[in-house]
């Protein structure tokens, strides 16, 4: 739906405040980027600093560790299976590496094994490519720019992003595989946005300090997906794979190697053991959880599931007090609440604004800062714009964008968001959006090394799923380079580790009874809580009270 | 459920609901109230339903909800995607998941990028009868049918032009009467542009040279041992590229860029 008048008449406060601003843009004054200290104190309105929001973990490797009360609550879940009534000799695949996944990460590592020699197998819940991945639109960070920019500088961008909590060994390793990913997805055939000599257009993000966001228009996520997943389709003789199938339940042996995974087809219900020789989990973040009852920006299958399978196989978890907040989700009209207006807006001059139209917040701060100052000018100082639904938001002035660089900038550069609003009769190139924090990232995730794997062997985790990479916060187009770069590293680790010639043991599930006695022990009530939750659960509420079948009886459940 | 049962009851079930803001839409022939903000997919879990196929990114990217609908005092069938596309009353909807597509199997390092490629891998490219379904099917508006036609002509580079928003939802070649399959087609010519026939980025080699000879592994290794106060010294003094520069920008200290 297009404005409503009342918004119509707030937006005049942009309409008037904006010849001056542009002004002040073409001439490259800012409003002044926060100090460190000032920084830190406006962190207080992050939903991360919210306690009530957080409970400790009393189980596993980090019992003691305060995260979101929803992580907490799948945690703290039984496995959906009764490992006693899993008959693990009966195999029904056997693949050199499962990749549970396929997203950006799961299909470079499927990618990257098979190059290195092993059969694939991919698992994941939905179709191949589903992910979050393919709505990454801004871009992917990569310093590849001649006499300006190197690892060295996004090695500080990434660090300074992650209040220097990030773990400097993986970030090193992210920085430098950087211009070497950019080259892979090249050859791939991805279509970045260049200039006629070939040069990578590149613009700023949240907290770079060179322009280094490399990107695809506003779909740059989707363009580097739909290539990886048509190369792997490229291969079915070596790459196999299962969709609307997904892990619940890792398999160790005697040993405590990784040595598969319990499958789940989601249509037939059945659920299947594979045999592998390494294991890659890919599976993503978490969004769908609602932290904080916060809109979200992720995908449909974003549930953590890789998560919970990782640790209760005994993997850390690191960074997870920490969320990422994405500042600009619309919040306006009703039906695209959450969406993800891609940072590359501010970075190409867009201001953030207040509801008499006034800059409060310099519009590229890193993300948690910018979400943060959002959030005060909302609820502490009354500032935000109200929308019709009872919610609240600021300005984000897309009209700049044309009035600086030339019009047609926003329909050439984001042409996915105009066709978007202009369904909703918005034209943004005339029109601001509404805009709010949305839940955005699991900023951190299992523990790994550089080269991907975790302390279980023959177990590996790249992109979302793993933590550290990012610290307490992650940078605009830093996701989109880490589930390549270590998507890509995973593979070939995992195809190493089996060159190696490590014999996998008998497959037990002795790990979960494990984890289901220690819950019992810390005296945690599970009723019938399960876990991985694999799908959210949005259906009608009212209709789901009239659900009354107890389950399995007779012919229809 | 017969005829005269699915019939919408038009005028009476909008004057019933009208207060409470529902209006009745039919899933696979099968009546439900749902408020008239919903986007279609949105409205199929108002009625209950918990999707698994149909349902991906909820945000118009992924291609997962291509759905087709109608009215029934129209003879035309509409497209859209479900999480896109707000409910009208009286929508006959049936939502189109998957469709099955054969895709070619190639190397794309060694294709050639041209025409004949495409025409190989997709014989049937020529089979289009130029109706233009494929056009109207489409919920990104694509004008599929003039890529199409570009890749007739073996212009691979309008394709890959012309394609770009694909979600490879399907629609199109759900209702192709020549039983192509565009998108899949559209996703070669891209790859083939992007990896023959679009200018190199010659600074990537250059990058990644630098990057192999281990130039920066020193200065990281030593960046890795400062502690928190210094890092953050170095952090806080970096120059930053104004928003406005161009191309041409350099910052004034040389120190740990590429070079020569």
């Amino acid at each position: 739906m297009p404005y409503t008048p009342e918004l119509n008449e707030l937006i005049k406060n942009v309409e008037k405040t904006r010849p001056a601003r542009v002004e002040r843009k073409r001439k490259g004054e800012e409003f002044p980027a926060m100090s460190l200290q000032e920084r830190k104190d406006i962190l207080k309105f992050h939903p991360d600093f919210k306690e009530e929001g957080r409970s400790e973990i009393k189980v596993g490797p980090n019992t003691g560790y305060r995260i979101a009360n929803e992580m907490v609550s799948l945690i703290h879940a039984k496995s959906r299976l009764d490992p006693d009534a899993v008959d693990l000799n009966k195999v029904d695949f056997e693949t050199d590496v499962l990749v549970v996944g396929g997203g950006g990460a799961g299909a470079s590592a499927a990618l990257l094994a098979r190059e290195n020699g092993a059969k694939v197998l991919i698992a994941t819940k939905l179709r191949l490519g589903d992910a979050n991945t393919v709505m990454a639109e801004g871009g992917i960070q990569a310093a590849t720019k001649y006499k300006k920019d190197s690892p060295y500088y996004h090695y500080l961008d990434a660090m300074g992003g992650g209040h220097f909590k990030n773990d400097p060994d993986l970030v090193k390793t992210l920085v430098l595989e950087a211009p070497k990913v950019m080259a892979w997805l090249e050859k791939q055939g991805t279509m970045f946005s260049k200039f006629d000599d070939g040069l990578l257009k590149a613009m700023h993000g949240g907290g770079t300090s060179r322009k280094r966001m490399h990107y695809a228009g506003d779909i740059t996520g989707a363009e580097i997906m739909r290539t990886l997943r048509d190369e792997v389709k490229n291969h079915p003789e070596d790459i196999d794979v299962l969709e609307f199938t997904t892990a619940v339940e890792l398999l160790l042996d005697e040993n405590g190697a990784c040595t598969g995974a319990v499958l789940y087809n989601l249509e037939t219900e059945e659920y299947f053991i594979v045999r592998a020789k390494a294991t890659i989990l890919a599976t993503g973040g978490s969004g769908r959880l609602h932290i904080q009852d916060f809109m979200t920006t992720n995908h449909y299958g974003a549930t953590g599931d890789g998560l919970i399978l990782g640790y209760r196989a005994g993997v850390p978890l690191k960074f997870l007090h920490t969320v990422q907040y994405h500042p600009t989700g619309a919040v306006f009209p009703e039906q695209a609440e959450g969406l993800l207006i891609t940072e590359k807006f501010r970075g190409a001059g867009a201001h953030v604004l207040n509801v008499d139209g006034e800059q409060f917040v310099f519009e590229r701060e890193p993300r948690d800062v910018e979400s943060s100052a959002i959030i005060r000018e909302c609820l502490e100082r009354g500032k935000g714009v109200p929308t019709p639904t009872g919610k609240m938001g600021v300005w984000l002035d897309s009209p700049m964008i044309d009035i600086l660089q030339g019009e047609g900038t926003v329909r050439k550069e984001f042409p996915g968001k105009w066709i978007l609003f202009k369904r909703y009769g918005i034209d943004i190139t005339k029109e601001p959006m509404l805009i709010y924090p949305t839940l955005h990232y699991q900023n951190g995730g299992l523990e790994i090394k550089p080269n991907s794997e975790t302390r279980v062997p023959g177990l590996y985790a790249a992109g979302e799923v793993s933590g550290g990479i990012h610290g307490e916060n992650r940078l605009m187009g830093n996701s989109l380079l880490d589930v390549v770069v270590f998507g890509r590293i995973a593979g070939c680790a995992a195809a190493d580790y089996i060159k190696t010639g490590a014999e996998a043991g008998k497959p037990t599930l002795d790990h979960v009874r494990a984890y289901h006695k220690a819950l019992e022990e810390a005296g945690i009530s599970v009723d019938n809580r399960v876990a991985p939750m694999i799908l959210p659960d949005y259906s009608n509420p009212e209709v789901r009270k009239k659900q009354l079948t107890t389950a399995y009886h007779g012919t229809l459940r | 459920m017969s005829k005269t049962e699915s019939k919408p009851k038009k005028a009476v079930s909008r004057v019933k609901k009208k207060d409470e803001g529902l209006v009745p839409i039919f899933v696979m022939g099968k009546r439900y109230d749902v408020p008239d903000t919903l986007t279609i997919q949105k409205a199929l879990e108002y009625a209950g339903y918990q999707l698994v196929r149909g349902c991906g990114c909820r945000g118009g990217i992924c291609g997962a909800c291509g759905t087709v609908y109608r009215f029934p005092d129209s003879y035309r069938v509409e497209v859209g995607l479900a999480c896109q596309t707000v409910v009208k009353p009286d929508m006959y909807i049936a939502q189109i998941p998957f469709f099955p597509g054969n895709k070619a199997v190639y190397d794309i390092e060694n294709l050639d990028p041209t025409g004949a490629t495409v025409a190989a891998l997709y014989p049937e490219i020529f089979k289009c009868v130029g109706c233009g379904t494929c056009t109207r099917s489409c919920p990104m508006d694509i004008d599929v049918l003039n890529y199409v036609s570009k890749a007739i002509q073996g212009d691979i580079a309008a394709v890959a032009e012309g394609s770009f928003d694909c979600v490879m939802c399907g629609l199109c070649a759900a209702r192709c009467p020549a039983e192509e399959v565009q998108y899949n087609f559209a996703i070669l010519a891209r790859r083939l542009y992007a990896r023959h026939l679009a200018p190199k980025a010659v600074h990537l080699v250059q990058a990644v040279a630098n990057v192999e000879n281990g130039k920066y592994d020193q200065a990281l290794e030593e960046l890795k041992k400062l502690s928190t106060e210094d890092l953050a010294k170095i952090y806080k003094s970096l120059e930053h590229e104004p928003d406005m520069a161009d191309e041409a920008w350099t910052p004034k200290e040389k120190i740990q860029i590429y070079e020569d």
